[in-house]
């Protein structure tokens, strides 16, 4: 079942995040959700911040908080290219808690503050991403 | 006074032996952190090889756009110099080399009547460009150690700030390349404008590839790339040059603690001859005395001898 599985493969300019089989992949771009099966076709998309959900051959399901970048499907493999990106297990909930709630305090002095924006949407894309894998 | 030259022999030895402690230290360290820094180097190599595929494929797709990173001037008036060197010595000829480059290109540069624009990595830059003079527009200290992406965004994003703003025209990148750990060389290479999409897609493996799908189309994801990728370059110029220094730093190190070994053995012979040389005299001196003591006695005796003779 050769064609039932594909590569995908997680970069970071500093590391290798990611790498394994899957049989899914499912991300958001710029024009909306969108998942990866085996086969798709050839396809490159800039990303919006949001979790990365991998479903594995086994089973199991890895989600990666992707703050930006790109994903490019090509040869039955998926490369997601991030400069800020962070596996479940590697997010400290607390934090990405104290971080939200500092951004929406900002935000609701300065409704227009694009580093506090940016700040919020990362602390809710990590805080879900732990919720989902908790589940 | 004997003995004083052996003791002044004595303390500098002491003291060229604690220095050779350090020099060996800094060079242990540089070896491990030269180690380190093509780690980082290799790991960050993935990433950009992936950000070259993605431009080789748009370049496929026949995506075209003005975008302000791939426009050249037609005139250059100003040339920025993006130059990256490291915040501690001790390092060789590492910073010197860089600096020098930096100095020859901007020399000729307005010799033609270009201006210059400093963007300054490293504190040895920022010292030295001070001290003569030069009006420097940027610097970054703290990063070029063990830079992070963090760092190469920060300094991506004024660097490429300047060029859109047509405050500078062209942006040379000079810093110390790293080809093996015996060679390192200092390279002068273009940063900003960005060479044209299909020169970098060149330079990757060109490999027939499907007809791609863009989201949201191939300049939109274009426009999010480019910035992308001069971070990306800067990063690996960074880690270049963060290698290189670890490796310059070693290499002066271990020269620095080989003089120190001989040294002391300079010294340590020195200071045994000295010693010899005060033990010697001090011999003479008791030997001398003995005789003088001697003498004087038996001048002493010598007339009671010579009255009991008679």
């Amino acid at each position: 079942m050769a064609t039932e599985t594909m590569k995908i493969e997680m970069v970071s300019p500093e590391r290798n995040i990611f790498s394994g089989e899957a049989s899914m992949l499912v991300a958001r771009t710029s024009d909306g959700d969108i998942a990866f099966e085996p086969g798709h076709i050839p396809f490159v998309g800039v990303l919006q911040p949001k979790q990365v959900k991998v479903i594995l051959t086994d089973g199991s399901i890895q989600y990666v908080a992707v703050h930006s970048g790109f994903v490019e499907v090509c040869n039955n493999e998926v490369s997601i290219l991030s400069d800020r990106a962070e596996l479940a297990s590697e997010i400290d909930a607390s934090r990405a808690e104290a971080a939200r709630d500092r951004a929406q305090q900002a935000l609701s002095a300065d409704p227009d503050d694009e580093a506090a924006t940016a700040a919020l949407s990362r602390a809710e894309t990590r805080l879900e991403v732990i919720s989902l894998a908790n589940q | 006074m004997p003995g004083s030259q052996e003791r002044i022999l004595r303390r500098r030895i002491t003291s060229v032996q604690s220095t050779k402690k350090i020099t060996r230290a800094m060079e242990l360290i540089a070896a491990t952190r030269v180690a380190k820094a093509q780690r980082r180097a290799q790991e960050a190599r993935p990433y950009a090889e992936r950000i070259t595929n993605v431009i080789e494929d748009l370049a496929a797709a026949g995506a075209q756009v003005d975008h302000p990173l791939l426009e050249a001037s037609e005139q250059t008036r100003r040339v920025g110099y993006l130059v990256i060197t490291s915040d501690r010595g001790l390092a060789g000829p590492y910073n010197s080399s860089v600096i020098r480059a930096a100095e020859k290109e901007i020399t000729t540069r307005r010799a033609k009547g270009m201006d210059y624009s400093l963007i300054l990595i490293g504190r040895k830059a920022a010292d030295y460009f001070r001290f003569r003079n030069y009006s420097i527009d940027h610097s970054f200290t703290g990063i070029s150690d063990t830079p992070n992406y963090e760092d190469a965004r920060k300094v991506a994003n004024v660097v490429a700030e300047e060029f859109i703003s047509r405050h500078v025209d062209e942006v040379l990148l000079i810093y110390m390349e790293f080809i093996s750990l015996g060679t390192q060389r200092v390279a002068v290479r273009r940063f900003l404008p960005l060479i044209d999409m299909s020169t970098i897609a060149a330079s990757g493996q060109a490999e027939t590839r499907a007809a791609f799908e863009f989201e949201p189309t191939p300049e939109g994801v274009l426009e999010a790339l480019l910035p992308r990728y001069v971070e990306s370059r800067l990063f690996s110029a960074l880690l270049d040059a963060a290698a290189s220094e670890h490796a310059n730093r070693q290499r002066a190190m271990k020269a620095a603690t080989d003089n120190a070994e001989d040294l002391i053995t300079t010294l340590t012979r020195q200071m045994n001859r000295a010693r010899q040389d005060a033990i010697t005299t001090e011999i003479m001196e008791i030997v001398g005395g003995a005789e003088a003591l001697r003498e004087a006695s038996s001048s002493q005796e010598e007339p009671s001898s010579a009255t009991s003779k008679i």
